[in-house]
């Protein structure tokens, strides 16, 4: 314990706390707080681009979330919209089809109906030349006097065979 | 017989040297079993032995 | 084979070795010894002068590189002159009426023929004057102080210039500053107030850890190895826990909550012991390990000299070299321990609530 106290050199010592303390004092002022200062800004600066880029893979993420159920929808209403067109399509082509069927009836119809009448018409002109020839033959028979029942009959055949049943 | 002083100096850094190496042995052990640990068991294991260091000190300069 | 012949032909030369080195005149080797003995003695000291080497010629002693340093004296008045002057303590310095001699480091006042009075254990007896001499370890402080005062306040500058990012050297001792506050000052301080003491737990492990590691230069200037530099660093220590402490830290020390009254009493003394060896143990610490560490390095070179042949020599070197590079690691450890404990310390005066346990 001597041997150190009589190693203590007491202008050592105070030159070691004077350079200590001067030392202190300037590193902190020029250098400690600067670059403590420096750390914290720098560490809180990457904390907040951590946070910020959290937040943003987050709202991506939303957004994400977001787009994927708009285009869900849009599919969805894609898919309607094509429905509806094709059913709206079958309707056009039933109904024109229903159209056409009757259209198609009706012009069948009214054909027969102007058949119908055609036949009419033909069988009521048929009707008058058949009154007609039968008046001629009748005036021819009548001409022939009479003369002989062999004569009437031959006539009536002639006649008849001129007569052509085609109308 | 006086024992002269060095020698009772000498038995106390060899206790000093035992308990040191026994602190140092523990926490290589420790930091073996729990590795993640490691900063916790250094620090503890190094104030630990300062204390002890302080009284090989002590008895070093007794003499 | 080969290696048991090289075992073999290691131990015939090392057992010549030492038959040759103990036939050698013992009387010479004493003497080697001893300058030996004085040479370490002497590096281990703080000194008034500065040189890089020495050696004797014709019994002469010769020096290399010799500065001298201004010793400034408080004897009534202040001196200051050139170390150079006392001639290595050969001469005496006449300042005014006073007369001044260098003897073993010392300055001691004296007639005007130098004349050392000792006592039984051959101390001298003389009066010393007040000496505020800018010694060797002084002039070395300083250095490291405007060194780390350059080196710190670039690195500061380099944020401001580099987008806060360091350059150049700053980028090795970055990490360091930030490992001292993230696992010294926080997890002892606590994230609260380590705030405070950051400035000088910073300057204190780099002031520690450049001076250890310039006492490893060949320059060998071994001033954390010095008491009064280590109780200086200590004093600061003491002072900043005790002059920050809150009610708390007094609290433990003179009426320790949760034990009996008389508990509490006896706890006192041992307490108030406790406020004054936790620094005392760091100044200790310090000064022993730089001291011990260079007593061993320094003897193991002076081995190579006193074997004087190749096998001890290069054993010893061989041997230094390893302590040389283990005093490495004890630099930086012996900064890093004194930064934590005074930390630890710190932590106790600022610490706020306590387990009822304790």
């Amino acid at each position: 314990m001597e041997k150190l106290l009589g190693e203590f050199s007491f202008g050592l010592f105070i030159w070691q706390t004077l350079i200590v303390v001067a030392l202190l004092l300037l590193l902190r002022k020029f250098a400690w707080k600067p670059i403590l200062n420096t750390i914290n800004d720098r560490e809180e600066g990457i904390r907040s681009a951590m946070e910020a880029a959290a937040q943003a893979r987050q709202e991506m993420q939303n957004l994400q979330t977001d787009n994927e159920r708009i285009l869900k929808e849009a599919r969805g209403e894609r898919e309607s919209l094509l429905k509806e067109a094709r059913e709206l399509r079958q309707k056009m082509i039933d109904e024109a089809k229903e159209e056409a069927k009757a259209q198609g009836e009706q012009l069948i119809s009214q054909a027969k109906e102007a058949i119908e009448s055609e036949k009419q018409i033909a069988i009521t002109s048929l009707k008058n030349e058949v009154a007609d020839l039968s008046l001629q033959i009748a005036e021819q028979l009548t001409k022939e006097t009479l003369s002989s029942d062999k004569k009437q009959t031959e006539l009536v055949q002639k006649l008849l065979k001129e007569v052509d049943f085609k109308a | 017989m006086e024992i002269p002083l060095i020698v009772g100096a000498g038995l106390v850094v060899i206790g000093v040297g035992v308990g040191i190496g026994k602190i140092g042995s523990s926490a290589m052990e420790a930091i073996a079993r729990q590795p993640e640990a490691y900063g916790k068991i250094q620090t503890a294991m190094l104030i630990a032995a300062a204390l002890i260091e302080g009284i090989g000190f002590a008895a070093l300069f007794a003499v | 084979m080969k290696r048991t012949l090289l075992v073999l032909f290691t131990l015939s030369l090392a057992s010549n070795a030492f038959a040759s080195s103990t036939s050698k005149e013992g009387e010479k080797k004493g003497s080697l010894k001893d300058e030996i003995k004085a040479y370490v003695q002497h590096h281990l000291k703080d000194s008034h002068d500065f040189y890089l080497g020495s050696y004797k010629e014709a019994g002469k002693k010769h020096y290399v590189g010799y500065i001298g340093l201004p010793v400034i004296l408080w004897d009534n008045g202040l001196h200051y002159f050139s170390s150079a002057k006392f001639k290595h303590g050969k001469a005496v310095v006449q300042k005014g009426s006073n007369y001044y001699k260098l003897y073993h480091g010392k300055i001691y006042i004296t007639d005007a023929d130098g004349s050392i009075v000792y006592d039984a254990d051959h101390h001298p007896t003389n009066e010393k004057p007040l000496d505020l001499s800018m010694t060797k370890s002084v002039i070395t402080m300083l250095l490291t102080a405007l060194f780390m005062f350059f080196l710190f306040r670039s690195l500061a500058r380099s944020y401001g210039t580099n987008g806060n990012i360091a350059k150049g050297i700053g980028r090795f001792f970055e990490p360091i500053i930030i490992y001292i506050r993230d696992d010294i000052a926080i997890p002892n301080i606590g994230e609260k107030h380590h705030g405070r003491y950051m400035s000088f737990l910073l300057t204190v492990f780099f002031f520690i850890w450049f001076l250890n590691l310039l006492g490893l230069t060949p320059l060998g200037i071994n001033v954390t190895g010095n008491i009064a530099v280590t109780f200086g660093l200590a004093l600061i220590t003491f002072l900043l826990t005790n002059l920050t402490a809150n009610k708390n830290y007094w609290a433990h020390i003179f009426w320790m909550p949760g034990v009996p009254v008389l508990m509490k009493i006896a706890l006192i003394p041992i307490e108030l012991l406790g406020v004054v060896i936790k620094p005392f143990s760091l100044l200790i610490r310090l000064y022993a390990n730089m001291q011990a560490g260079h007593i061993v390095l320094m003897s193991l070179i002076g081995l190579m000299f006193i074997f004087n042949n190749w096998l001890g020599s290069s054993l010893s070197f061989a041997l230094a070299f390893s302590i040389s590079i283990i005093e490495l690691l004890v630099a930086l450890l012996q900064a890093y321990i004194f930064t934590m404990l005074s930390a630890l310390y710190f932590g106790f005066a600022v610490e706020e609530h306590h387990d009822e346990a304790h």
